[in-house]
């Protein structure tokens, strides 16, 4: 073995930082090779993906829009995966949001008003809340892994939203199309030009939890769990209780986010419905350091990611999934430069 | 007897995918490395191996393929998990995510197009016969051969395995890779027999059921045979069951699998006791000696 790992004596503060810039220099470098491995030349490529969404105001705004559900989640998983607990069932929980909330422009069209806002994202909340209770309370229940039974409520979800907009939420003038009457009046989010109330909620979510976090002895509670569990049950914290509250609080926030892409950005119900929100969102936790101000700008440089794959889509002809494989990349430089935060590298020839 | 063969095909096609993931992750969790990258490799072995198949027109060549684009896919992960020793849980994700979609990419123009399906008799073939000799072959190596027991020492407690003098880290990456490759052919099973044909993303979640199979099987390979033929009869039993009771709508039965799994999951996992004494001690710890 020519590569040893040498434990530091204390982490390496400067790496917690250095580290996601380093993982976004090696994707870029990264890409350059996939674009050049698909025909079109990489600067050119990297251009049209990383900086081109950028030069355009609306394109700028249309970022802030992506960014907000992104941070949402991203702040909410950022708690769970601090307290060692892996909700990565966000995207069923963000569908199960949607889903709720757009119950009320279906069955009660008639209603207007400022209270029909509050009672829909109300209702986005509880959905994601409830969706996210079942892996919590099978988790504390009955001990059943949370990050296989959070993912495959995932799929579940999916499927009880095709059905629900293919089936009693369709709106019979749509000829058939799947997709639910069009939100109106108050039932849609106040927007200033792309940009929708969802991301002043994502804003408000991240420096609210980070207060949590740092100043307020939940999160001590909850960071304890998360790095010593034996040391932490000893001071009393409950592992229950926790597992409850994360689980509660980024179902709660996938919920709203998931609210919020409906009436913000789609302003109605349609089937197939996958933006893949809730498992970018888990990118967006680790490069934000599982920090809720750092989810702010990993969730900015993530919805650059979905926007560089449309414009490469449309502009270079390739397939949108180059944005699920920078993404991933990313996640994968991530975690190899977080290495260097509790160790040193050394290259060592054979002993 | 006219209408029974056909169901018990079904049910066969549905359990092997599994059978063979789930043997290869079993393996991999007997070594103490938790793998969530499953479903990622096991994508990427169904899009190598279908883009094998129609390129050089063998099917044959289209499963070496799979296997080999798993088993790199897991290099890959044990790089990161083993030498770099990094998050299991995340790494696994990692490669799932990017997994889907590098095989979107590569699979684009694969799409729609046809290939020659392994050749089978009534629907089995020899990745069918091959998912019971693996099972076979991997209990008997897991506790019946020296080897075995070795992985199994290194997955119950890696610091008294390296104390003993083996070297945890090379097992664990045998084990690893070993487990790629079973997942990239459970994707070329999908890709070159179950459909036969590349759909992006069309494991569907084929390879977190693998995962929670381990799980329900307590980490021995026979019941996990038993777990995934099982699995496969009540998710067919759904579809048989639609088409006498009409009305049931099909986003329900489709479901069924995964309410199947979870359900599943809490059955083995409620007691808490029997399932702590079952699981590998050191599963998804890192292990880096000290020097």
């Amino acid at each position: 073995m020519a590569l040893i790992l040498e434990r530091r004596v204390e982490r390496a503060r400067k790496w917690m930082w250095l580290s996601p810039l380093l993982a976004l220099a090696l994707t870029v470098v990264a890409g350059a090779i996939i674009f050049a491995l698909a025909g079109v030349n990489p600067l050119h490529g990297l251009y049209t993906y990383f900086i081109s969404p950028l030069m355009d105001g609306w394109d700028r705004e249309k970022l802030i829009a992506k960014a907000a559900p992104l941070v949402l989640i991203g702040v909410g998983l950022a708690v769970a995966y601090t307290a060692n607990v892996w909700n990565i069932g966000a995207e069923g929980q963000f569908v199960a949001g949607a889903l709720l909330a757009g119950l009320v422009p279906v069955f009660l069209p008639a209603w207007q008003g400022p209270s029909v806002m509050a009672a829909m994202l109300l209702l986005g909340v509880i959905g994601g809340l409830a969706w996210a209770m079942v892996p919590a309370l099978l988790r504390a229940r009955f001990h059943a892994n949370e990050i296989l039974t959070s993912l495959m409520l995932v799929y579940v979800m999916r499927l009880a939203y095709d059905w629900a907009v293919r089936g009693p939420l369709r709106d019979p003038q749509a000829m058939n199309f799947p997709k639910t009457v069009r939100f109106e009046g108050w039932q849609v989010l106040p927007a200033w030009g792309e940009i929708h109330l969802g991301a002043a909620f994502a804003l408000v979510a991240a420096l609210v939890l980070y207060v949590v976090m740092v100043k307020m002895l939940k999160g001590f509670e909850l960071r304890a769990l998360g790095s010593s569990p034996r040391a932490a049950r000893f001071a009393g914290f409950s592992e229950h209780r926790a597992i409850y509250f994360v689980f509660a609080v980024s179902g709660a926030l996938a919920g709203l986010a998931g609210a919020c892409d409906v009436m913000g950005v789609s302003r109605q119900l349609q089937a197939p419905y996958e933006p893949n929100y809730g498992f970018v969102a888990i990118i967006v936790a680790f490069l934000g350091r599982l920090n809720p101000v750092g989810v702010i700008f990993a969730g900015l440089l993530l919805a650059l990611s979905y926007m560089g794959g449309e414009t490469a889509k449309v502009t270079l002809g390739i397939s949108d999934n180059i944005a699920k494989v920078f993404q991933g990349m990313l996640l994968i430089f991530i975690l190899a430069c977080d290495t260097l935060i509790l160790y040193r590298i050394r290259w060592q020839g054979r002993a | 007897m006219d209408a029974v063969l056909p169901i018990l095909l079904t049910i066969i096609a549905a359990a092997t995918p599994l059978v063979l993931a789930g043997i290869g992750e079993l393996m991999v969790e007997r070594s103490g490395v938790l793998n969530l990258g499953v479903e990622g490799m096991m994508i990427m072995g169904a899009v190598a191996g279908f883009g094998a198949a129609f390129m050089t027109g063998s099917p044959y060549l289209g499963i070496l393929a799979a296997i080999a684009a798993g088993a790199a896919m897991a290099l890959l992960f044990g790089f990161l998990t083993l030498t770099l020793a990094t998050n299991q849980t995340a790494t696994g994700l990692a490669i799932t995510l990017l997994g889907l979609g590098l095989s979107g990419l590569i699979g684009k123009p694969f799409t729609g197009q046809p290939i020659t399906r392994l050749p089978n008799w009534h629907g089995i073939d020899i990745l069918v016969i091959f998912s019971f000799i693996l099972t076979g072959a991997v209990a008997w190596f897991l506790f019946r051969s020296r080897a075995g027991l070795i992985v199994r020492a290194v997955g119950d407690n890696h610091t008294s395995a390296h104390t003993l003098g083996y070297p945890v880290i090379r097992v664990r990456y045998l084990a690893v890779l070993f487990g790629g490759g079973c997942a990239g052919l459970a994707g070329g099973y999908l890709s070159l027999s179950y459909t036969p044909q590349w759909i992006e993303g069309m494991t569907a979640g084929k390879g977190w059921i693998a995962l929670a199979l381990v799980v329900f099987a307590s980490w021995r390979p026979w019941r996990l045979l038993a777990g995934a033929y099982l699995f496969g009869a009540i998710s067919i039993l759904a579809f048989t069951v639609q088409t006498f009771a009409l009305g049931i709508p099909s986003q329900f039965l489709s479901a069924l699998p995964y309410l199947v799994t979870v359900v599943a999951l809490v059955i083995i996992s409620r007691n808490r006791l029997m399932l702590r004494a079952n699981t590998p001690a050191c599963l998804g710890r890192p292990f880096v000696p000290d020097r």
